[in-house]
């Protein structure tokens, strides 16, 4: 029963990064794009993501709610030593979400747009990024059960370079997906030429994040080598992401917007898989050397059971339920609504 | 101020901000639906009209009620590891279900607000009745893990351990059914009159009074409805509190003194240090009536209660007052309503009675608020009743007064700005929903 746990918990986050990441992205490359194209962008996006968009975040609640049941000892450490940059993704979460909403049922158009606009896409960007120092706090071995000065158990924990360009390689991958995303939503051929070129310039950037996480780990002295390239596994997930990279920018010219969703959907799984394979199942690096385990530090045996039970069949009710939203909103797009 | 205190107000804030959106998304929808219904049914277009401006009341309130439960589900680890890490694996079976039924919401909103004209009409309108069954099933949840709490059970507790965990016997302890039942009524009587208040305000200026006086009588059905049956739920809470938390009960009343024939005690002052209540109206056996059901029972007072496990009695007393009280005048309130819609329909057409409504806007949501306090104010010392004490749960990270700031001023900016969207949303419910108007849609 706790694999099926650890099979959702992982499945949660992936689905958190791939769906919540597209909609964090949008943000960002509202952010990144020229204003002459800003208003194009964002009616294409939320177009798109609009009948979703809450659906997308609860993915963070499903994984937030397996950690605290299943694994409370995880949850715990997490939250006391990564308590700052916790609450900073918090309140990038409340502005982000609020935000949203507030700018699309605002029944006035005036000054207070110009608010929830910057609130939006700077919230977009800000979320994403401690998400991911979150993540590599985690790995990164610096949170420190026995530090009794509050730098190094609260701070020191998680500010290095490593954790922060993991921040921006997350930020630089919700960009990619939304980008990937919204090419298939363009209605007509100048939209998809404009996506498209956006998307190549995200493709490259994506790279160039990857690589600065490379280097800081280097610097952080962190193994990340070794994990990613040590085992055979990790070593396959990767040479396939970078297959399915270059079949990429071979298709990005023709319109395969379903094909392109496909492949870096696929991409970000294998990255993720290949970054959590080599220490499962480890999942908190302490700075002591001792890690916590996804299966020692689990909870009671009836406990995992009924969480178990509850995740299948929360899943039966949700699955079939969120396929037929996506599939109806994606069918119909062409025919105008009132909103 | 000190990290304890602040990591309790934090909490305090952030759940006291969550229950106002959380209550007005479970029950607004099935105002929503019922209007939708009736769209359906007649097609009058005002219902209609009334059903479209609600349901973006709906989405501004779900998108703020889940963005704060999310930061929730956070802030009891950050705030109270050390009671998350031995309570997550009891009381966490509700929490993984009413993931379920959270998620389920947000897809059958997903359909609700962007259905119009797309989807089957019936299937469109089932959508808006799963937003409201699934948002009071998660309201439900919530509350059961709430009240295990208040009434732990499904472990065993030996040498500080917590063995032979059972998450289905945690879910169902025994206070979840009277809590669960109490909020839920709460929920229908605080978000009912706080919407028919704000309708009664627009038809007494006279703006879209068709508009308004159909969406005023939906709201005003459910919420007077739901404040007559208010004190039954109340009863059988109280009998409840009195058997497992005598501590809570006896600081609820401020009743000093283990004593039979305990007075009810109304209002008054109460004086900790004398043990005596100043100024209070006091009705004689009653309390013992509706703790125990006999005029003659005994009532446990506070002096039954060691010091260190007495409840803040002030506070707990206050909130318990402002409760009752407000709950009564609601059901005055609803009495004179059922008067009028049956025998006197005169009345309904009269303004005394819309002002009432206006003046009792705002009630439900105060009693909500303060039947909250007294839930949780009355558990204290306790995090987990006679298990754990709340002080041994705080995180150890100083510092905490920074966190308690920085939240109180995110929660007040974001009521200001919902404030603001919910008025413009109001005011311009002429040139935005109601198309029978003389102002014509834009």
């Amino acid at each position: 029963m706790i694999y099926v746990v650890i099979i959702f918990l992982w499945t949660a986050i992936l689905l958190y990064i791939l769906l919540g990441g597209a909609d964090f992205g949008a943000g960002i490359i509202e952010l990144f794009t020229s204003k002459g194209n800003k208003d194009k962008t964002r009616k294409t996006m939320y177009d798109a993501i609009g009948p979703i968009w809450e659906a997308n975040h609860m993915w963070l609640i499903i994984a937030i709610v397996i950690l605290f049941v299943g694994f409370p000892k995880i949850y715990t450490t997490v939250s006391v030593y990564l308590h700052i940059p916790l609450v900073c993704m918090l309140l990038g979460i409340i502005a982000r979400g609020t935000a949203f909403v507030f700018r699309n049922y605002d029944a006035v158009e005036d000054d207070m747009q110009k608010l929830y606009t910057p609130i939006f896409v700077y919230s977009s960007l800000i979320t994403p990024f401690f998400l991911g120092i979150i993540a590599a706090s985690a790995v990164s071995g610096r949170i420190d059960l026995q530090a009794n000065d509050f730098l190094s158990a609260y701070v020191f924990s998680w500010l290095n370079w490593f954790s922060i360009a993991v921040g921006i390689f997350t930020v630089s991958i919700c960009g990619f997906l939304a980008t990937i995303f919204i090419i298939g939503q363009a209605d007509n051929e100048s939209d998809r030429k404009f996506f498209t070129r956006k998307a190549r310039r995200t493709i490259f950037m994506v790279m160039f994040c990857g690589a600065l996480v490379f280097l800081s780990a280097y610097l952080e002295q962190i193994p990340l080598f070794n994990w990613i390239f040590g085992d055979t596994p990790g070593l396959i997930a990767i040479i396939a992401a970078s297959i399915s990279l270059v079949v990429m920018f071979f298709i990005l010219e023709r319109d395969k917007p379903i094909m392109l969703r496909l492949l870096a959907g696929f991409q970000v799984s294998m990255i993720l898989f290949a970054a959590t394979y080599s220490h499962f199942p480890d999942i908190v690096l302490l700075k002591n050397g001792t890690n916590l385990s996804l299966l020692t530090h689990q909870g009671q045996i009836k406990t995992i059971e009924s969480l178990a039970y509850a995740l299948l069949i929360g899943s039966i009710f949700i699955l079939p339920a969120l396929f037929y939203l996506i599939y109806i909103f994606q069918k119909r797009k062409d025919i105008p609504s009132d909103h | 101020m000190d990290d304890f205190l602040a990591a309790r107000l934090q909490m305090a804030f952030s759940l006291g901000f969550h229950i106002v959106f959380a209550c007005i998304g479970m029950v607004m929808p099935f105002f929503m639906s019922l209007a939708h219904f009736y769209w359906l049914k007649t097609k009058n277009v005002v219902y209609r009209d009334v059903t479209k401006a609600w349901s973006k009341g709906v989405a501004i309130f779900f998108a703020t009620g889940a963005v704060s439960g999310t930061v929730l589900s956070f802030e009891l680890g950050l705030l109270w590891p050390k009671f998350m890490e031995h309570a997550g694996p009891i009381f966490g079976m509700p929490f993984s279900l009413e993931g379920t039924a959270f998620f389920i919401e947000a897809i059958a909103l997903g359909f609700y607000l962007y259905g119009w004209n797309r989807i089957n009409p019936w299937f469109h309108w089932a959508t808006g009745v799963v937003v409201g069954i699934s948002g009071l099933l998660s309201g439900i949840l919530v509350v059961a893990a709430n009240a295990w709490m208040n009434s732990p059970a499904g472990f065993d507790y030996i040498n500080g351990e917590y063995l032979n965990i059972d998450p289905i016997k945690a879910m169902f302890n025994d206070a979840w059914f009277s809590q669960a039942l109490h909020m839920t009524v709460a929920a229908f009587v605080s978000t009912g009159f706080a919407v028919a208040g704000v309708h009664a305000l627009m038809i007494l200026r006279g703006r879209n009074v068709a508009f308004h006086s159909k969406a005023f009588k939906i709201a005003a059905v459910f919420g007077t409805i739901a404040a007559c049956l208010q004190p039954i739920s109340g009863d059988i809470s109280a009998k409840d509190v009195a058997k497992r938390q005598p501590a809570k009960l006896a600081a609820m009343e401020a009743h000093f003194h283990t004593e039979r024939n305990a007075p009810l005690i109304i209002g008054g002052i109460p004086d900790t240090a004398g043990k005596k209540v100043d100024y209070a109206i006091k009705i004689p056996g009653l309390l013992s009536f509706m703790a125990t059901g006999d005029f003659n029972g005994e009532v446990k007072g506070l002096d039954s209660i060691p010091k260190e496990d007495q409840p803040p009695i002030g506070v707990t007393h206050y909130a318990f007052q402002i409760m009752v009280g407000l709950g009564m005048a609601m059901v005055g309130l609803a009495i004179l309503y059922f008067i009028a819609l049956w025998k006197k329909k005169q009345w309904l057409n009269s303004n005394w009675l819309l002002k009432l409504f206006v003046i009792a806007t705002p009630m439900g949501f105060i009693a909500l608020e303060a039947g909250w306090t007294v839930t949780e104010v009355g558990r204290q010392p306790w995090i987990i009743h006679g298990i754990m004490r709340t002080a041994d749960a705080v995180t150890p990270m100083p510092g905490i007064a920074y966190s308690f700031y920085l939240f109180t001023g995110v929660y007040i900016s974001l009521s200001v700005i919902v404030s603001l969207l919910l008025y413009r949303q109001i005011t311009m419910v002429g040139k935005l929903y109601d198309s029978s108007n003389e102002v014509p849609k834009s």
